[in-house]
């Protein structure tokens, strides 16, 4: 019974959060990993794409949210979601044609467009910014809780409590949907194939009669919608904030370094590590261990860290991946 | 007129000029080699002929038509097939992957041309799904060729198609090669294994500072003393 109530407490605070978390930075992850593949450089941008779309979504929610429109049990977000991805796609294929195909065209050295991607940040901070406000938003509707701490005492009479929120859960599983339908994409079609093409040799795919062009286009359209998808769930999950995707960029980073940047796979891979190492490390272990050990109390909360410093696990391992593994876990490509 | 006609080749990269009036010509199903010294500009010459370098002078025609103006892509559209002497395939793609994307300008159904690459290279069959950065050197020249054998050009060119492997892989690749002209298709190859690939040339060029020095058949070219003891060591 002991080791029950260790493993609902495990599940209930480490386990549940963890894996939408993770399943967010997947999302983002893959968003970086893929600019970085076609692209050849790292979008410091990409958070704040993610604000960006996010924000879209929001305004579109509470338009639908006047009109009277419902989805029942689920956040009528998701309803929002294709005008959100339309719209960041639009901004990106813009922001590409006004800035960076400049660069392309001029061969920039990646490290010239990394700092083009920082100036592209400032902006679309501030256009988020005009566009929904500095505030915190909470705009998850529907029903709030799958498994509620009340539910959970009734079904099972435990003690120890279990909640799973439906934000959860949506996460979870639209994140596995759109990495499915990407994987195929990437795998089994035409325009998907020549995009990894273009990854690998770019002199070869121009050879080959691949219009880059369009590669680029195409990588920036399904970059706004990972970036949209990804944004709105954290969003659902944890409330928006523009700043909060500002700050989310590092996590992001560290979980496309982790996994290997430049390969899909690994970005996944990545933002699992990433999350449960953040959520793992800042947990107050002390209730799990007096279920696991009859009669120890600790003295302490059995805290390695403060929630104060998440962010900086992410640094460490990012840290720790650079020098010791710089490819990272699935062996990315490093230009 | 040839089918491949690249005459009086003049250009460089920057302001000096690399080609000094270099002609090459290729006969339909003929293998045509240049051999040179280090710096011949043999390469450059090949990529002169793809369209990878700007000439100042002279003309490339193939099967007759002036294609002196076209890029690399288009020339690939008129009949061309170029592979490269390094960097020649999609590491992280499989090898069924690597010869799909050779035929990506290609809008009819191209398997029975992939059947034709795996008849002539039956180990690529053997390993279709498997990535193309991991073979060994020989066979990844060979998915470097199928590649290129995808749009079913006229005039195949090969940039050191056996550098770096082993001398039996080396025999087996000519051998390939020669089947692959047989089938009707020109061949123009740059080679380091000069004595080797002059065996097999219906047509050798010499070049030497980016000219013509010696051109004749591949076996007058072996017989010759002069171009025996200046190039090919004896």
């Amino acid at each position: 019974m002991e080791l029950l109530n260790a493993l609902v407490a495990l599940t209930n605070y480490v386990i549940i959060p963890a894996t939408s978390y993770g399943a967010q930075l997947a999302l983002g992850a893959l968003g970086v990993t893929l600019i970085y593949a076609v692209l050849r450089f790292s979008n410091f941008a990409h958070g704040d794409t993610m604000a960006f779309g996010t924000g879209v979504v929001i305004l579109v929610t509470w338009g639908l949210q006047a009109l009277g429109v419902s989805l029942g049990p689920l956040p009528v977000a998701l309803l929002a979601l294709p005008v959100g991805i339309a719209a960041t796609a639009l901004l990106l294929l813009g922001t590409d044609r006004v800035v960076y195909r400049y660069y392309r065209g001029i061969r920039a050295a990646p490290v010239v467009l990394v700092m083009v991607s920082v100036g592209v940040m400032f902006i679309m901070n501030a256009l988020t910014r005009f566009l929904i406000g500095v505030d915190q938003i909470d705009f998850a509707d529907g029903e709030r809780f799958i498994i509620s701490a009340r539910t959970w005492n009734q079904m099972t009479g435990m003690r120890e409590p279990l909640t799973l929120r439906t934000t959860q859960v949506i996460t979870v599983v639209t994140a596995a949907l759109v990495v499915v339908a990407l994987f195929w994409f990437l795998n089994r079609t035409r325009t998907g194939k020549s995009m990894r093409a273009f990854s690998d040799n770019e002199d070869l795919a121009l050879l080959s009669g691949i219009d880059p062009d369009r590669v680029v286009r195409v990588t920036w359209i399904i970059t706004a919608a990972l970036a949209t998808v990804a944004g709105t769930l954290y969003g659902l999950d944890k409330s928006f904030k523009a700043f909060t995707y500002f700050q989310i960029v590092l996590p992001i980073f560290a979980s496309a370094i982790v996994g290997g940047i430049g390969n899909p796979v690994g970005a996944i891979a990545g933002g699992f590590i990433i999350s449960f190492s953040e959520v793992g490390l800042t947990y107050a272990w002390k209730k799990v261990a007096g279920y696991l050990i009859p009669g120890w109390q600790p003295d302490g909360l059995l805290q390695l860290l403060s929630t104060d410093y998440k962010f900086a696990v992410s640094f460490v391992i990012l840290l720790l991946v650079l020098i010791f593994r710089p490819t990272g876990i699935f062996r990315g490509k490093v230009v | 007129m040839s089918f491949l006609d690249a005459s009086e080749m003049t250009g460089g990269y920057g302001k000096a000029d690399i080609l000094h009036g270099c002609t090459l010509t290729v006969d339909k199903g003929q293998i045509a080699v240049i051999v040179g010294p280090n710096g011949a500009g043999k390469s450059t010459a090949m990529k002169a002929v793809f369209g990878m370098l700007p000439l100042r002078g002279g003309s490339v025609t193939l099967d007759g038509a002036d294609i002196t103006a076209l890029s690399p892509q288009d020339r690939v559209k008129k009949g061309m097939g170029f592979v490269p002497q390094v960097n020649n395939v999609f590491p992280t793609m499989s090898v069924e992957e690597n010869l799909e994307m050779g035929a990506f300008i290609r809008d009819d159904d191209f398997r029975d041309t992939m059947e034709q690459v795996y008849t002539l290279f039956p180990i690529l069959k053997d390993k279709r799904r498997q990535n193309a950065g991991e073979l060994s050197g020989g066979q990844r020249q060979q998915v470097a060729v199928g590649r290129a054998l995808m749009t079913k050009p006229k005039l195949l060119m090969l940039d050191e198609p056996t550098a770096g492997v082993s001398p039996i892989v080396m025999d087996e690749l000519f051998d390939r090669i020669i089947e692959v002209a047989r089938t009707g298709i020109s061949i123009l190859m740059v080679e380091q294994n000069a004595r080797q690939a002059l065996e097999i040339a219906d047509r050798g060029y010499v070049l030497v500072q980016g000219a013509n020095r010696y051109t004749d058949t591949g076996k007058a070219l072996l017989a010759d003393p002069e171009v025996r003891r200046t190039f090919l060591g004896g």
